[in-house]
């Protein structure tokens, strides 16, 4: 017990609880602005923490970062412009309950089921952190290409619309994945000795274009005036999130366990997790076929499900210093200069400090209720801006957000040629999601396709002979050809009965 | 506690600005400077130039600015830095890729389109093996690497031709055996070629022993050797492939300051002191050992020998290895 008042008196001093408080607006500026990341306000905030002892030096990232991608549920909910791959996932649904009037059911529900996540994930990052990192070590590129399929499948459920427009949406986006040099073979691709597209399409440009241009492009276009948004009464922020609680429990939980299992997976992470998890809600739905027409129940879940893998990619970064993201690598980097140098050692060597980032966890997942209401509050008044006014707005957001992600004006111009080929694809009834779910996956895919084939020497059945490759793989196969048997079960039932 | 704290801050804030208009009148500089980094923010490029940025604008007495050219592996950032106006007000980290991509025929540029300010930091390369690794010595593992038939053995740690591919071509070379007697297995970084060799999918990682230090203090990973004249302060157990194998490959991995060709004398004198002045302080130093980076000096004259030296070995081993356009 002596540890805990030793880790609370190194969180609960008016410093550390200052440097909280500073870093979550902080974040939460950065990730309302659309392009600049989670990542980069981590990069942003390490010179500052030089100066800091190390409780609120990690406290300062751990706010940051825990607000900015809440954060980013903003201007995709109000502008259909996500901020990170995994908000993608469940953007469509925010952004047409905004439209509905139900903007802050949205947004609210983003608010409190990605604190639940974010507190679902703490928790056992305080409990099982050890035991859980062992598993991940478990993992090779055997084991994540089955994972990346299985997220592959999902395209399947987050198609509204026919199959194969849900598949020439994914094959886009997997041929965008392969434009560049950043691919095994180190060769370039469709790149036509053009340096910028040497470097690949740049994600998160290409994301607003399609999102966010497109929708742009679609309200200049229109012949129709837009509808008035109806404005919401102001109290349902926190209200109907209680009611969304007691309606999705099992979603809920459901989004924490998949999120943290697969944010512990260095390989795997938030992204993946909020595509799998919103996949997983609509397949055992009662209502399937409201997902993508501006229903919570997949926010809810997905929500839960990418904080919480936040808080587990933690788990191999404390455990085993391997980075599970780009945000804990930056991380790593700090501990060790703090002279908290992680490894299964650090719950000896540490445990104050140990403890203290964990309460420092919670502390962060808590603030967030707060601020997160106030900052919905403050974004509200954008909805009331006339289009004519807003849109160039927007477009300027934009135009900024796609340059700062690598400060240079070829950003700008992808995002603009993304814009237009995401209003030609929802023009012809093209999901665009899909397409985003081939741009995060189509390089693990190759990536982790290519490393296990020559490490097999061309073996393709190295792929089962690891358990729990050789688990996963049969599992997805079942997943893939069940309903093909149901189906011809289904038929020769019927033959048989008709004789 | 609290109030002290900010104050402090404030005043080291509000004494930074001070001394703006103080050096300001000895012409260099009196404007912001922009510090290029070719890599992502986050990366360890990026750390190193952070806290040397910082470090800077204390010297120099005017704002540097950090800002990340990503992408073309490289090649994007190190044009941007190529390109810029030799006034001393653009400079930004080249690193060791300069001496690769031209052989791999992805840019012209060269190092000879820089001036060279200082060579800032250096970590040599390792070989590690897990430590379930039958292979407990290097000799051992050497010997297996010989009397198997090639490509049985699989190594990781960078992508297909990334350095330190060519880091183990090199040291099979200088056996002589063939650049491919080990298969390597692509990966985004060193990081995941380690994780996957705990993971028991490669055998071999022959990246920088700093980047599998939290591997090695937990006991999964072992360091068999380093690819350095002498032996890494950080891991004193890992002996050098000279005194261990009799092999002369060394190779390091660098970071250097430098600025676009053409720089006036004046400017380059200024920056080279403030650089010096910079990498000796007491803060760099912790920064550096505590991340586990290699502490290492240059100035300008040295670092473009060295810069220098190692295109021309690089480039004999892209050619033997096939990596060369």
């Amino acid at each position: 017990m002596l540890i805990f008042e030793q880790a609370a008196a190194l969180v609960f001093d008016p410093y550390v609880l200052g440097v909280i408080l500073a870093s979550a607006i902080f974040g939460m500026l950065v990730g309302a602005i659309p392009g600049l990341t989670a990542t980069m306000a981590t990069a942003l905030l390490v010179p500052m923490t030089f100066f800091m002892d190390p409780v609120p030096a990690i406290a300062a990232i751990v706010t940051a970062t825990a607000m900015a991608i809440f954060a980013g549920d903003i201007p995709a909910a109000l502008l259909r412009m996500p901020g990170t791959p995994s908000s993608a996932a469940y953007v469509d649904d925010a952004y047409k309950m905004t439209q509905s009037g139900r903007g802050d059911e949205a947004l609210g529900a983003a608010l409190v089921f990605s604190a639940i996540g974010g507190l679902f994930g703490s928790i056992v990052l305080m409990t099982l952190a050890p035991a859980l990192a062992e598993v991940a070590l478990r993992f090779s590129s055997e084991e994540y290409f089955w994972l990346v399929l299985l997220g592959l499948s999902c395209a399947v459920f987050v198609t509204p619309s026919s199959p194969t427009r849900g598949l020439i949406s994914l094959l886009f986006g997997l041929f965008v994945a392969t434009i560049g040099m950043e691919n095994p073979s180190g060769e370039p691709r469709f790149s036509f000795g053009n340096l910028e597209l040497m470097a690949g399409i740049q994600f998160i440009p290409a994301m607003i274009g399609l999102f966010a241009i497109s929708e742009i492009l679609r309200t200049v276009t229109a012949t129709i005036p837009r509808q008035k948004i109806p404005r919401s009464d102001g109290h349902g922020i926190f209200k109907t999130q209680w009611k969304n609680l007691k309606k999705y429990p099992v979603q809920t939980v459901r989004g924490n366990i998949t999120g943290t299992a697969l944010g512990i997976l260095p390989g795997a992470g938030a992204d993946i997790a909020a595509w799998i998890s919103y996949a997983i809600s609509k397949r055992f739905s009662k209502t399937p076929e409201k997902f993508g027409t501006g229903h919570v129940e997949g926010l809810v879940e997905a929500g839960a499900s990418n904080n919480s893998a936040v808080s587990g990619a933690w788990i191999p970064a404390l455990v085993f210093g391997i980075p599970g993201d780009s945000i804990t690598a930056i991380v790593i980097g700090v501990l060790y200069i703090k002279g908290i140098n992680p490894g299964p050692t650090i719950f000896i060597n540490d445990p104050q400090t140990v403890y203290a980032i964990f309460m420092v966890f919670i502390l962060a997942n808590l603030i967030m209720l707060p601020l997160g209401w106030l900052a919905i509050r403050g974004a509200r008044p954008m909805l009331s801006i006339p289009p004519s006014t807003l849109m160039p707005m927007i477009l300027i957001f934009c135009i900024v957000g796609a340059f700062a992600i690598a400060n240079s004006t070829a950003g700008i111009v992808m995002m603009l040629i993304f814009g237009i080929i995401g209003f030609f694809m929802e023009e012809n009834d093209i999901p665009i999601a899909p397409a985003i779910l081939g741009m995060v996956l189509g390089p693990m895919l190759e990536q982790n396709f290519i490393t296990s084939m020559i490490k097999a020497d061309g073996d393709i059945f190295r792929f089962f002979e690891r358990p729990i490759a050789g688990g996963l793989g049969v599992f997805t196969i079942l997943i893939w050809t069940l309903p093909l048997v149901m189906l011809l079960l289904r038929r020769r039932k019927q033959a048989r009965l008709a004789t | 506690m609290l109030r002290r704290t900010l104050l402090c801050t404030a005043l080291a804030f509000a004494s930074a600005a001070v001394a703006v208009p103080a050096m300001a009148q000895s012409a260099y500089p009196d404007r912001p400077i922009q510090l290029i980094v070719p890599w992502g923010a986050g990366g360890g490029t990026d750390a190193v130039a952070r806290i040397l940025g910082t470090l800077l604008q204390q010297e120099l007495g005017v704002p540097v600015n950090v800002v990340n050219r990503t992408g073309g592996s490289g090649v994007v950032g190190h044009s941007a830095i190529a390109t810029a106006k030799p006034d001393g007000y653009t400079i930004g980290v080249v690193t060791i890729e300069i001496d690769m991509m031209h052989w791999q025929g992805l840019t012209a540029l060269t190092y000879k389109d820089f001036d060279f300010l200082a060579m800032v930091n250096a970590d040599p390369g390792g070989v590690m093996v897990s430590v379930d690794s039958p292979y407990k010595t290097l000799p051992d593992l050497l010997a297996a690497i010989k009397e198997k038939p090639s490509g049985t053995f699989k190594a990781s740690g960078t992508g297909q031709g990334g350095i330190w591919h060519l880091g183990l071509a090199g040291w099979m070379l200088s056996h002589g055996l063939k650049p491919d007697q080990v298969t390597w297995v692509p990966s985004q970084g060193a990081a995941p070629g380690i994780t996957d060799m705990v993971a028991g999918g490669v055998d071999i990682v022959p990246t920088s022993l700093a980047e599998g230090r939290s591997m090695i203090d937990a006991k999964r990973v072992i360091a068999l050797g380093s690819m350095s004249p002498e032996r890494q302060e950080l891991f004193p157990d890992a002996p050098t492939l000279k005194e261990s194998v009799q092999s002369d490959w060394t190779l390091a991995v660098w970071r250097t300051i430098a600025a676009p060709k053409g720089l006036p004398e004046d400017v380059a004198t200024k920056l080279g002191v403030a650089l010096e002045k910079a990498y000796n302080s007491p803060e760099y130093k912790k920064f550096m050992t505590e991340r586990g980076f290699g502490m290492r000096w240059a100035d300008g004259k040295e670092a473009t020998r060295i810069v220098s030296e190692d295109d021309a070995t690089l480039g004999k081993i892209m050619k033997e290895a096939g990596f060369a356009k």
